[in-house]
């Protein structure tokens, strides 16, 4: 069997503020097969920007952070090596597309500038052929007169057509492993679609891994083979992504799941929520992370954490849960984000 | 695109308007008597009169605005009324590039300190260099430049003997050496004065452009880290620093009076204040014209730049 692309090993992201330590990543393990997609989903806070900031290696120990565990990407230990070389993985092995089109590309460069430079940097291209490969580029995310694009301002393009250059950035060096980091927060639903299409379409055709970050369940439905919700700085559970909707095993994945409101839902119905708000991660809770919101909480989770394990389930399937929900939801949730 | 032009410039011809207006109002509403300030007290009222008369005073104002800025435009700005009443526009030719070569070298030498030291400070934010730099540049800020001139004249003009202190050698007579020897420590002085204030603002524009998103994808991107902060942050952070340079060489081009006094340059700056000492109102009028003009169009200048700085604004402006 071969090493997978991606492993992450109890990897713990910690910020040093004036308050005190702040446990952003928290111990999270995870593997990652080539050409496999994962979801991380998680509300805002819990921890999934920057871990997936944290494996690449833009976040790493410094005078402000503080990074244990390990990740290895194709063989090289992110956090072990030199920052030149963890800069030769950039693009290469690994790229990474934001959340923001509108602020991740630079006002005062053309387009076609922002992905020749890195074809010039990492592919040795002469300006021509770096020019040509830019162009085609661009055609392949869908973009519409390609060669006079190239020669634009970003703020001359749309931000549906931003995205697709942040994508074209990324693709450029032909990289095993795309993070995208809520690549579609910030644009219009109907664009929202067509983004998510089109790096499933990508993904499968350059057979390239891509872990897909979001906050929103509907965007991975349908989209990744696995899925780990994350709380507050861990894995609360990771499956198959048909198991973690049809069979939730987290009461927070249950919980998040049936929050998604659904077009069979009667008007005007109260949408489900999750009372209360995650943990402080300043101080957080000695037991289950969840414990506070959880309906089916008993004291053992107030003071016990439980531990990410398979707990009778399918191979690949983990739960930290001492209690994990067993039946299926009644909803049927996979027509969500279709 | 004409007409946005045009525009422009109709713009630029009415501001130069009041530009000169306010120069020459500015020496018709000062109080005391351009006669007395010639004659000197004490004289026969005939004598005044005569004078006034003899300099074309004693029209309306309006008139006498009228035909000293038909003058001007042909490039004509009098006589000076003190003896040996030579062109003011010979005085402004001889002592304009003076100053522009002071104001230019100073801001030079400026900007090739204030911006590696910014770029450094930025990069390394609230490191042990960034620190210093900040403590620095606030020292710099505190020190008024007669005493940097100063300094810098008995340290090393007296100290070491490597400057010269005599008659300055004028640009374009063959000598540059010479000359670039005599307008360098007048120009530090000036770039001492201004590199603290250009390195702050850089430093505070880059540290905000270096938190962007664009960074964070830049050096995802895998690009080295100095090509990041020259190619990508150096230029969306360069707006105020590009203003700030601006006002200074306009400020500059009359303002530095006292670097010319400490260093015996003939400058602009001397050339104005001697005039308004003797009451010589047509070169006061010649010079101060002169001066907004250049800082008009300086001006001007600077917001054409922003068009190249950033291609947002091309559309923006009307």
């Amino acid at each position: 069997m071969t090493a997978p692309l991606l492993e992450v090993d109890d990897l713990h992201t910690t910020f040093r503020t004036p308050r005190g330590a702040m446990r952003a990543v928290d111990g999270v393990s995870l593997s990652l097969a080539a050409g496999e997609t994962l979801g991380i989903v998680g509300e805002s806070g819990s921890g999934k920007s920057v871990l997936g900031r944290t494996i690449m290696g833009l976040i790493t120990n410094g005078p402000a952070t503080q990074v244990t565990g390990s990740v290895r990407l194709a063989g090289v230990d992110v956090h072990g090596v030199k920052q030149a070389r963890r800069r030769e993985l950039w693009g290469t092995t690994v790229a990474m597309v934001f959340q923001d089109p509108m602020t991740s590309l630079n006002p005062v460069k053309r387009v076609g500038l922002h992905l020749t430079e890195s074809l010039r940097l990492h592919r040795g291209l002469s300006k021509g052929a770096a020019r040509e490969r830019a162009v085609e580029l661009l055609r392949q995310v869908g973009i519409p007169e390609p060669a006079r694009r190239a020669g634009q301002y970003p703020h001359e393009l749309s931000g549906g057509m931003r995205q697709r250059v942040v994508i074209a950035m990324a693709l450029a060096c032909d990289p095993q492993l795309l993070i995208a980091d809520e690549p579609t927060t910030a644009l219009d639903v109907t664009v929202q679609k067509q983004i998510l299409d089109l790096l499933q379409s990508l993904a499968e055709r350059l057979d390239m891994a891509t872990i897909l970050v979001s906050h929103d369940l509907g965007t991975v439905a349908g989209r990744t083979d696995r899925v780990a919700v994350m709380y507050a700085g861990r894995v609360a559970e990771s499956a198959a992504t048909d198991a973690v909707f049809g069979t939730p095993r987290h009461p927070y994945s249950q919980a998040l799941i049936e929050s998604i409101p659904s077009i069979e839902s009667r008007p005007h119905s109260l949408l489900a929520t999750i009372e209360g708000s995650p943990p402080n991660m300043l101080a957080p809770p000695a037991g289950c992370r969840f414990a506070a919101r959880c309906r089916y909480a008993v004291d053992r989770c107030r003071v016990e954490a439980p531990a990410l394990e398979p707990r009778g389930a399918a191979a690949g399937s983990v739960v930290a849960c001492h209690f994990p929900l067993t039946a299926p939801l009644q909803h049927q949730r996979q027509e969500v984000g279709a | 695109m004409t007409r946005k032009l045009a525009l422009r410039v109709g713009e630029l011809v009415l501001v130069l308007l009041i530009v000169s207006l306010g120069v020459f109002s500015l020496m018709a509403l000062l109080p005391g008597d351009p006669a007395v300030a010639i004659l000197g007290a004490g004289q026969p009222p005939e004598a005044y009169t005569e004078l006034r008369q003899q300099l074309g005073l004693d029209e309306p104002t309006f008139s006498r605005y009228l035909d000293w800025l038909a003058s001007a435009v042909q490039g004509d700005l009098g006589r000076s009324v003190v003896p040996p009443q030579s062109e003011v526009v010979d005085r402004i030719v001889s002592a304009l590039p003076v100053s522009l070569q002071i104001a230019v070298m100073g801001l030079v030498m400026a900007m090739v300190i204030a911006v590696p030291v910014a770029m450094w400070s930025a990069y390394h934010e609230g490191g042990k260099v960034d620190r210093l730099i900040g403590a620095g540049t606030f020292a710099l800020l505190s020190v008024p430049s007669f005493l940097a001139g100063l300094l810098l004249i008995m340290l090393v003009v007296n100290g070491t003997g490597w400057f010269p202190r005599s008659e300055w050698v004028r640009l374009g007579e063959g000598d540059l050496l010479g000359n670039l020897h005599h307008a360098f420590l007048p120009a530090l002085t000036v770039a001492l004065a201004e590199l603290a204030m250009f390195a702050r603002v850089l430093r505070g524009d880059l540290i905000t452009t270096l938190r962007e998103d664009f960074i964070l994808a830049a050096r995802a991107k895998g690009m080295p880290p100095l090509r990041v902060l020259f190619s990508d942050a150096l230029r969306p952070s360069s707006f105020s620093l590009v203003t700030l340079m601006g006002l200074s060489l306009g400020r500059l081009i009359g303002s530095t009076v006292i670097v010319e006094y400490l260093f015996s340059l003939p400058g602009m700056g001397s050339l104005v204040v001697n005039a308004a000492n003797q009451g010589d109102f047509p070169m006061v009028q010649g010079a101060v014209l002169v001066i907004a003009v250049l800082y008009v169009l300086i001006n001007a200048g600077i917001d054409l730049s922003y068009g190249y700085l950033d291609p947002r604004t091309r559309r923006a402006h009307v």
